[in-house]
């Protein structure tokens, strides 16, 4: 048994599977401190369905909090970007096509010293000790403390990225240290990019991490505990302490995914509607559209592969306000505050879930307390959230025949059975809780990351062996032989070390093996 | 379009991307570098090619590298500058407009920060409708226009000046200087008279990069196939769509030399295609046989949205589709095909048109 939960801005949900059979499915509110909420899905699953909490083997969670962090631009550590470039790459500076908002809510203070590498492995300049230390005292005294550190050419020589790191340390021996050569490739702008994000999550990754593994000890699970990554496979809790910025388009993926194996299409859009926003994704062929490579997350350019997802600010969670003749819903949420603040709860905002309950969408909370609500805005308010998300679904077709949409999440209540343009909208069994069945049934990756030296003539020998090692570590990490496929491989030649060495890094996924 | 704004560059990159096949420099960078040097100076005015007066000294100006090398160590923006005010003061001249040596992601923007920063006209116009890999490959060597006295700078402020008895000999030159600087330097070079420039360079390239650009955005808000109205523009052919399955590259001699394979989808299921690159992609074969060769173009773009790939971009998993385009008819003359035709590149082929 395997237990999936899905920590989303406003609801929290879990479920049981046993292979791919769903056992129990919970849908409880997230609270503000995470942990608590996670205990009562576990308690809900156990209710639903009694279980031994020794019986379930692992337990994956996707969670959107690293991201929002992103989106909302809150709860961002203090970071400073150090890049070793000059005197290159000085009008490019670290940050430069960020959002301001964004570069606000990070603090961020960027120091271009000297350092990096030529292509053919010589210093574009020495680097410069008294600098780098003259930087971490400006750092330490503007209060910084996490610190992302990008070298030129780092992805073939990491060797200044470390020093520059023992320096920097050595000085703040409190500040989170992320080094761009261990999360991006070639590319120095998007490396540096998500090499800064991750250092800005780096401390609400320690802290969420925490409360997530307090939580199923809690619940008596001793079983191993994994998050989900951009690209649906699972890493283990302390690599999610340090590489947060992996776990980023996790939500979407795990949706699509879990999306897929519900309603059994392989090529359909894919409206996954939370509690505060809903994401659109594109399924083909059975795989989650790929972002181009001028998506950006939050603003942000980096060169994780990601789904191609749009997001729009509506959710069960959404406030509505105006009239018949002019409503407006979102793109502001209640979120987890739904429960107290909602009018089916006897709360006192209006919200998209109310205008579900009064058109006999959905049963949640207390339905006579939306029984006044006026028949024209409960009408208006459903055409514009039909409206907003065929429009979303629109935009992502990339063809002129229609996609089939399959609506998932527990806000899909307020899409109506057909969309304008897309036609039917399929709803599968257990689509309120698609997120934590993606979760709980990502896939097992393998990685080889390692410098290879290709004798001439033998460079496809080479590159199949790399290719095989990760294949082998993914199936030794759980994941069953018939399903491995590599989904990622990049080389990286070292033209100044003898006898054509070169970096490969190649990365394998499969499904977890049933029964493991 | 009579002046480059901040709203236009966008397009431009987009559309410049494609027509450097797989080279002419990073879009995203290119963009970035041009936008902060607009913000600062204002809009660039663009001056049609016929309107070049007799009288003009005009300067095309280039980053001369290794693509993977762009995308890494960043240009910077004061080389650019450095370059053109180096090769003025060597010729003692009056630099009157600012031109652009070939298309691409960059190569169409570095003439954009120039003439931002010099507060001089930019020409639209450029010297190959295209990208090739070395210098000695624009339309201005047909006519016997010297690429030297060119000149040459790098990040860390090294300059060089280039006299040379041929344009071969500058490609051979500049490329020495260039690796020594890192795979990545600024030039400036074929100083023109206003004749010159009107007989020699491609008209109307600028205009064309942002009305590629503006196909491709529009075709995807209206749902239609961005690929297919950029074929149609360039009166190309679609030649494969595919998976991206091997990339092998090497910054070698001062390129990104490589060869990509791709794994059919669609139409193409079951065949094979292998881009054979230097900078630019040089020839494509479908399961061993050349569909398609310089100097026409191949360009490789993302198979839905019809976004440029570059050879430094090209990644496995990636699904792209490869379009060939007819190159300025004056690349198919003899001398055209000598200089920049397979055979130069060691491929012992004719030139394989987009309608052969």
């Amino acid at each position: 048994m395997r237990i999936g939960i899905d920590v989303g801005g406003t609801n929290t949900d879990a479920v049981l599977l046993d292979g791919r059979q769903v056992l129990a499915s919970v849908k409880t509110s997230t609270t503000a401190d995470v942990t608590s909420g996670i205990v009562a899905a576990i308690d809900g699953l156990q209710r639903q369905r009694a279980f031994d909490p020794a019986a379930v083997r692992a337990v994956m969670i996707g969670t959107t909090h690293f991201i929002n962090a992103l989106v909302e631009a809150h709860r961002l550590a203090p970071t400073a970007a150090v890049r070793l470039s000059l005197p290159a790459g000085a009008s490019l500076p670290p940050m430069v096509d960020w959002p301001q908002r964004l570069v606000d809510a990070v603090s961020g203070r960027s120091y271009l010293v000297h350092g990096g590498h030529e292509f053919d492995g010589r210093h574009i300049a020495e680097l410069d000790e008294s600098e780098l230390r003259k930087a971490a005292d400006d750092m330490g005294e503007a209060g910084v403390r996490s610190v992302a550190i990008t070298s030129v050419f780092s992805p073939v020589n990491a060797e200044f990225e470390t020093r520059a790191a023992e320096i920097i340390g050595a000085q703040l021996p409190d500040v989170a240290i992320s080094l761009s050569h261990e999360i991006g490739r070639i590319g120095l702008l998007e490396r540096e990019n998500a090499t800064v994000i991750n250092a800005a999550l780096r401390e609400l990754a320690a802290h969420i991490v925490d409360g997530l593994s307090a939580s199923v000890t809690g619940a008596g699970i001793t079983a191993p505990l994994y998050l989900s990554q951009n690209d649906g496979t699972l890493m283990d809790v302390d690599f999610a302490r340090r590489y947060p910025v992996a776990t980023f388009a996790s939500g979407p993926t795990n949706s699509m995914r879990g999306a897929a194996v519900l309603s059994g299409l392989d090529t359909c859009a894919v409206v996954d509607v939370g509690g505060t926003t809903s994401d659109v994704g594109v399924l083909r062929q059975g795989f989650p559209r790929e972002a181009t490579t001028d998506v950006s997350v939050a603003g942000i350019r980096t060169n994780f592969r990601m789904p191609d997802v749009l997001s729009i600010g509506i959710g069960g969670g959404s406030r509505v306000r105006g009239d018949a003749g002019n409503v407006t819903v979102g793109p502001d949420s209640v979120g987890y505050e739904l429960t107290s603040k909602a009018l089916v709860f006897g709360g006192d905002t209006l919200t998209a879930t109310d205008i579900a309950v009064a058109a006999g969408r959905a049963d949640i909370g207390d339905a006579s307390l939306v029984a006044h609500l006026d028949r024209g805005l409960v009408r208006a308010a459903l055409e514009k959230i039909a409206a907003d998300v065929s429009d979303v679904v629109e935009r992502m077709r990339t063809s002129a025949e229609p996609l089939p949409v399959v609506a998932v999440g527990g806000g899909s209540v307020l899409l109506p059975d057909e969309l304008a343009g897309c036609g039917e909208v399929h709803r599968p069994e257990n689509y309120a809780v698609a997120n934590a069945i993606g979760a709980a049934i990502a896939q097992i990756g393998g990685e080889v990351d390692r410098v290879y030296v290709i004798e001439p003539g033998r460079r496809e020998a080479v590159v199949e062996e790399a290719k095989q090692e990760a294949i082998d570590r993914a199936v030794a990490a759980g994941a069953s032989p018939a399903s491995v496929g590599i989904v990622d491989f990049d080389e990286v030649p070292i033209p100044y070390l003898p006898g054509n060495a070169t970096r490969i890094r190649a990365k394998a996924v499969g499904d977890l093996q049933l029964g493991a | 379009m009579r002046e480059i704004t901040a709203d236009d560059l966008h397009d431009i990159a987009r559309g410049a991307a494609i027509l450097g096949t797989g080279g002419g420099g990073d879009p995203y960078i290119g963009r970035l570098l041009a936008l902060s040097a607009v913000r600062e100076h204002g809009p660039v005015p663009l001056v049609p090619l016929t309107e070049v007066p007799d009288d003009a000294v005009v300067l095309p100006v280039a980053m001369m590298g290794a693509p993977t090398v762009m995308v890494e160590k960043l240009p910077s923006a004061e080389q650019v500058g450095l370059a053109a005010r180096t090769l003025a003061g060597y010729l003692g001249k009056e630099l009157t407009h600012i031109a652009c040596a070939e298309a691409g992601g960059v190569n169409s923007l570095i003439p954009v920060v120039a003439a931002a920063q010099l507060g001089l006209p930019l020409v639209d116009a450029d010297g190959m409708g295209r990208a090739f890999p070395e210098l000695q490959m624009v339309l201005p060597t047909l006519y016997g226009i010297r690429a030297t006295p060119m000149s040459i700078a790098d990040e860390k402020g090294n300059r060089g000046v280039l006299d040379t008895v041929d344009n071969r000999w500058a490609e051979r030159l500049a490329r020495s200087a260039t690796i020594d600087m890192g795979c990545s330097a600024m030039i400036s070079n074929y100083a023109m008279s206003g004749p010159q420039a009107r007989e020699s360079l491609v008209p109307g390239t600028l205009s064309l990069c942002a009305e590629l650009g503006a196909l491709v955005r529009a075709a995807r808000s209206e749902h239609a196939d961005p690929v297919a109205r950029v074929v149609e523009r360039l009166g190309g052919r679609r030649l494969f769509s595919g998976k991206v399955v091997d990339v092998a590259r090497r910054t070698v001699t001062g390129f990104a030399r490589g060869e990509a394979r791709l794994s059919g989808m669609d139409g193409d299921t079951g065949a094979e295609l292998v881009l054979r690159f230097q900078n630019e992609h040089l020839v494509a074969e479908r399961d061993g046989v050349v569909e398609a060769s310089v100097p026409d173009l191949i360009c490789t773009v993302e198979r839905e949205t019809g976004e440029a790939v570059t050879t430094e971009g090209l990644r496995f998993g990636q699904r792209v589709t490869v379009i060939a385009a007819p190159a300025d008819p004056r690349w198919h003359t003899p001398e055209g095909i000598a200089l920049a035709g397979p055979r130069y590149f060691g491929y012992d082929i004719d030139p394989i048109g987009v309608a052969g």
